[in-house]
């Protein structure tokens, strides 16, 4: 009872102090403001896009094909005669699909292997450190194009690809993480007050891993966003004519020559855009969690 | 004390045997899940069902998986890579005058990216939390956040459709010149020692908008790790005693901040080499280069899994050499590595 009432007191002063620093550093920092309400954009892209976009997305029209920007068309129409902006804008809830999908299963994985090897130790964090020095050995990229050609062309393939590639880092930080609380004094008063050992780790050990692995989550949701549409850029992953910002980039890619940029220019910085929120937020989020480290 | 080094170093080269195994393995599976018959395809579009099955034996696919393993494995002890179905030369020769390009490519663009970003880096680290620090991260968050692919696309746009001023993205070398005798395999240099100057300056020009692309997105980690150690370097005793002690601002910044942030900049430069060769697939197929990433991805639409297995097994074995040579490196450079 007399430790209810002590938490009780103590948490409020702790909260504030939590969001006084949230706003201390956004104050300082208007770039990471502007980084969530861009992020509050394509949120909102992904989720009404499909709903509020001119034009079906897939509807071809060859009269109009070809036709640079105009007011009708926001962002032109490809070469054949389907609107670039709708095209783009409905391509939102696919890209954040695939990389949000892809980040969860290599957060999920990542967090369970390293944080039985930081745990226990011994041969489990032997054999899991030789097999991610393994997959870190490859160009990940070039990882990627192995997997999703090995696993056959299509969107599960991309985001199981993109989640192997990003399972390392997971692994890594919370194995690190872990290991240095393996100890700890709450850890061992968790374990004499009767918890299993797995119940230390899930609820007591792992939750400090949480704040770094933010940060990292904000920044691969980039890397994942970039590496999907690389993979589409090559004719792996999302075929045509599924809207999709890296393969809409690659059909362009053959009008620049001959000066239709934008086919190829307005998905592209759309993808750009995508990336650059979730690495602004990805720093935002290391300043609030850890002030030492940045960079 | 040099022998406590040579066994570090040794320690160091024995730790990367069983990345190779793995990574030996892993390109074996890749390969072999490929989708297609590689059997059919070799046999040709006319082939009998029997023509078929006795190409399949010939190349061995009709065995059992662990023994096909073991037949890759020694013949890779040999240096046989396999024959490339597409272009029905040994991969190991196709990857070897295909890497110079890419070579040449990837160091050009990493010489341009650390001119760049190393002073940026700097000029960030003396100016923390000012308007050039907060300038310089949105620059290179911007550099990182650009698709390699895309960057490629808008600068043949913007200087070889609207300016004029590049030539047209079409491999190393316009046709207007010729090769210059191979010595290196990279044309600046092969130039360069032929005494050509003429096409010296012609393989520069179709090199500078890809290797722009690519430094470009490689800025980043290397401006942030500049500026991480210098900012540690600059906080640190030693620079407070140099300070004490009356020297110039240059000397302590440039004469014993930089070269002392120098290291933890070289150990990033390995993880920005594996980026920089994955990124290379893009960039080579926006580029039509000719390197070892453009192979790559000929190969993986006929799924001609020698080619693919050389080049997935090429790239990583590339890597793990690069990340020893920099460990090693590190550990001659740096007196205080080995002593621990």
């Amino acid at each position: 009872m007399a430790k209810d009432t002590l938490t009780a007191a103590e948490a409020p002063p702790r909260r504030d102090g939590t969001l006084a620093h949230i706003g201390h550093v956004l104050r300082e920092n208007p770039v990471t403001m502007l980084a969530f309400a861009m992020l509050g954009f394509f949120l909102g892209c992904a989720l009404l896009g499909p709903v509020l976009v001119p034009y079906d997305p897939l509807a071809t029209e060859a009269a109009r094909a070809l036709e640079p920007p105009s007011f009708e068309h926001w962002f032109g129409t490809d070469n054949l005669g389907r609107d670039v902006f709708s095209r783009v804008i409905v391509a939102t809830r696919l890209d954040l699909t695939i990389s949000v999908a892809a980040v969860a299963l290599s957060f999920a994985f990542g967090s369970v292997l390293g944080g039985m090897a930081g745990y226990w130790g011994g041969w489990i964090d032997a054999v899991l450190n030789r097999c991610l020095d393994t997959i870190m050995a490859f160009p990940l990229f070039v990882l990627a194009m192995g997997v999703v050609a090995a696993l056959g062309n299509t969107v599960e393939n991309i985001i199981y690809a993109t989640a192997i590639i990003n399972i390392p880092f997971y692994a890594r930080l919370v194995r690190a993480e872990v290991n240095i609380r393996r100890n700890a004094g709450f850890a061992r008063a968790a374990r004499l007050a009767g918890n299993g050992d797995l119940r230390v780790l899930a609820v007591h050990i792992f939750p400090n891993a949480l704040p770094p692995m933010m940060v990292q989550v904000s920044l691969n949701l980039g890397w994942a966003i970039l590496n999907a549409a690389g993979l589409s850029f090559i004719g792996l992953g999302v075929r045509p004519p599924t809207p999709e910002w890296g393969i809409m980039v690659a059909e362009g890619a053959n009008f620049i020559v001959s000066g239709e940029w934008w086919l190829a220019v307005f998905p592209g910085l759309w993808l750009m855009l995508a990336v650059f929120t979730f690495n602004l937020l990805g720093d935002g989020l290391r300043d609030i969690v850890d002030p030492r480290k940045r960079t | 004390m040099v022998s406590d080094r040579a066994k570090m170093i040794l320690g160091r080269m024995a730790q990367a045997l069983p990345v190779v195994a793995g990574v030996v393995v892993i390109s074996f599976l890749l390969t072999r899940a490929l989708p297609g018959d590689p059997a059919a395809y070799f046999a040709g579009p006319a082939a009998s069902e029997a023509s078929i099955a006795e190409v399949r034996e010939a190349l061995g696919l009709d065995k059992p998986l662990v023994q096909q393993f073991f037949l890759y494995v020694g013949d890779l002890a040999q240096g046989n890579l396999g024959t490339a179905i597409s272009t029905g030369q040994p991969v190991a020769a196709d990857l070897a005058s295909r890497l110079p390009a890419s070579l040449e490519l990837t160091l050009v663009a990493l010489l341009l990216s650390c001119a760049v970003a190393i002073p940026l880096g700097v000029l960030a680290a003396t100016r923390p939390g000012t308007w050039v620090d907060h300038l310089c991260r949105v620059l290179v968050t911007a550099g990182v956040s650009m698709p390699t692919f895309f960057t490629g696309i808008v600068l043949i746009y913007v200087f070889y459709y609207l300016l004029g001023v590049a030539p047209s993205p079409l491999g190393r070398l316009d046709f207007i010149y010729l090769p210059p005798p191979t010595v290196t395999g990279f044309h600046l240099i092969d130039a360069a020692l032929a005494g050509d100057w003429e096409t010296w300056f012609g393989a520069l020009k179709q090199l500078v908008l890809p290797a722009v692309t690519l430094a470009l997105f490689t800025l980043a980690p290397i401006a942030r790790m500049t500026r991480a150690a210098m900012l540690q370097a600059l906080s640190s005793d030693f620079i407070r005693t140099a300070r004490a002690a009356g020297l110039g601002r240059g000397k302590v910044l440039y004469g014993y901040a930089l070269r002392n942030a120098l290291l933890p900049v070289i150990t990033t430069l390995g993880m920005v080499f594996s980026f920089t060769l994955g990124a290379n697939v893009l960039v080579e197929k926006v580029f039509a280069w000719p390197g070892i990433g453009s192979y790559a991805v000929e190969a993986l639409v006929v799924s001609d899994y020698a080619a693919v297995q050389g080049f997935v097994l090429a790239m990583a074995l590339l890597f793990v050499l690069l990340n020893l040579v920099i460990d090693i490196a590190y550990a001659l450079i740096d007196p205080r590595i080995g002593f621990s």
